[in-house]
């Protein structure tokens, strides 16, 4: 499968070595050409320099025969953006998007985006090392 | 009318401005504490500070019983997100949203915002109106070889419409170099002849731009 990845911050960069590992075809792209170094020199796959929320960067990155796309960077606004582009202009089969804001996601879930929240995944994995760790004194 | 202005910049602090004089109920929704008494000390209590596309913030705002919501932020994407915040979650009946990016206008509409406004195009359309018609618009400069690489596109009232590029006489430091014709580019030989609607690009020395312009257009 082909993916593209807009943002190579931490997750955007774990998430292009963690594809390309399986084999798949991988564009990784972001505003800041310094990001790539995130990628370590091994990365088989390809980086773009653009803003993905420009249609005629993700046009140039291959949108038109991408297989999935994910939104990864540090802006909500540019994460649904870009997917609302990629899920409804180049009817991308799987659209994934990063969204940090609770009540945001909630909207757009409602709006079919899919949307992965690190707030609530994170403060879910806080509560349950937390709790389990109580539960393991009594 | 109750108007929500989202984003207190520049052009959001005329547009409150001009509705407040025309009488209109406005509230600006600015997240920079500084401007957002900049716009208190000059326009008075209509303003808030916030995030307009957190929807906390919006309900606060009163969006549910905004007759339009006008995001004119510096960004795209979060005027994108505001406007459709306030249509989907508040039923806002009119979405305004300021864009950078022309291309923006068509992704916005079909995302369900009802107008975009792109001072970009509003330039560009000015600009085109200026710009003489039939024009050879240089693309690259090669300042020390004294060359130009130019474009032209034709339509059907340029003479050369039809005509094989070797009955067109060129000067020697003058190339037709390629034609752009439907996105397919085509690398023309002699016989090769032009049709509407081609894109020509030629190499010139800058002393005979002139003359090409004359050749492809008979000096119209």
């Amino acid at each position: 499968m082909f993916a593209i990845i807009m943002g190579c911050g931490r997750v955007g960069a774990r998430l292009a070595n963690l594809l390309a590992g399986q084999g798949h075809e991988v564009t990784v792209l972001d505003v800041n050409s310094q990001a790539f170094w995130r990628l370590g020199p091994d990365f088989p796959g390809t980086t773009m320099l653009g803003n993905g929320i420009d249609v005629d960067v993700l046009r140039r990155a291959g949108i038109e025969r991408a297989d999935a796309f994910a939104a990864t960077t540090q802006g909500d606004n540019r994460n649904i953006m870009a997917s609302q582009i990629a899920k409804h202009i180049f009817n991308v089969p799987k659209v994934v998007t990063r969204i940090y804001d609770p009540i945001r996601q909630d909207t757009y879930a409602e709006l079919g985006l899919e949307t992965v929240s690190p707030t609530v995944l994170g403060a879910a994995a806080l509560l349950s090392a937390i709790t389990d760790q109580d539960d393991g004194k009594e | 009318m109750y108007a929500i202005v989202a984003g207190g910049g520049k052009v959001g602090y005329y547009l409150a401005k001009e509705l407040v004089e025309q009488g209109h109920e406005v509230l600006v929704i600015e997240r920079d504490s500084k401007q957002c008494a900049i716009i208190q000390e000059d326009l008075g209590d209509i303003v808030m500070q916030g995030d307009a596309a957190e929807a906390s913030v919006l309900a606060e705002a009163g969006t549910a019983r905004a007759d339009v919501m006008v995001a004119v932020t510096g960004d795209d994407e979060d005027n994108l997100v505001i406007c459709q915040v306030a249509k989907k979650r508040f039923r806002a009946p009119r979405t305004i949203a300021r864009i950078n990016n022309p291309k923006n206008e068509q992704i916005f509409r079909m995302l369900g915002i009802d107008a975009t406004v792109s001072s970009t195009d509003v330039i560009l359309g000015v600009l085109e109106q200026e710009l003489p018609a039939h024009a050879v618009i240089p693309l690259l400069r090669l300042r020390h070889a004294d060359v130009e690489v130019v474009k032209t596109v034709l339509d059907d009232q340029a003479p050369v419409v039809g005509r094989p590029l070797r009955d067109l006489s060129l000067p020697a430091d003058c190339a037709i170099v390629l034609l752009v014709r439907g996105g397919t580019p085509i690398f023309p030989n002699p016989d090769t002849r032009l049709t509407a609607g081609d894109e020509v690009i030629a190499v010139t020395t800058t002393r005979s731009e002139a003359r090409l312009r004359d050749v492809l257009w008979a000096g119209r």
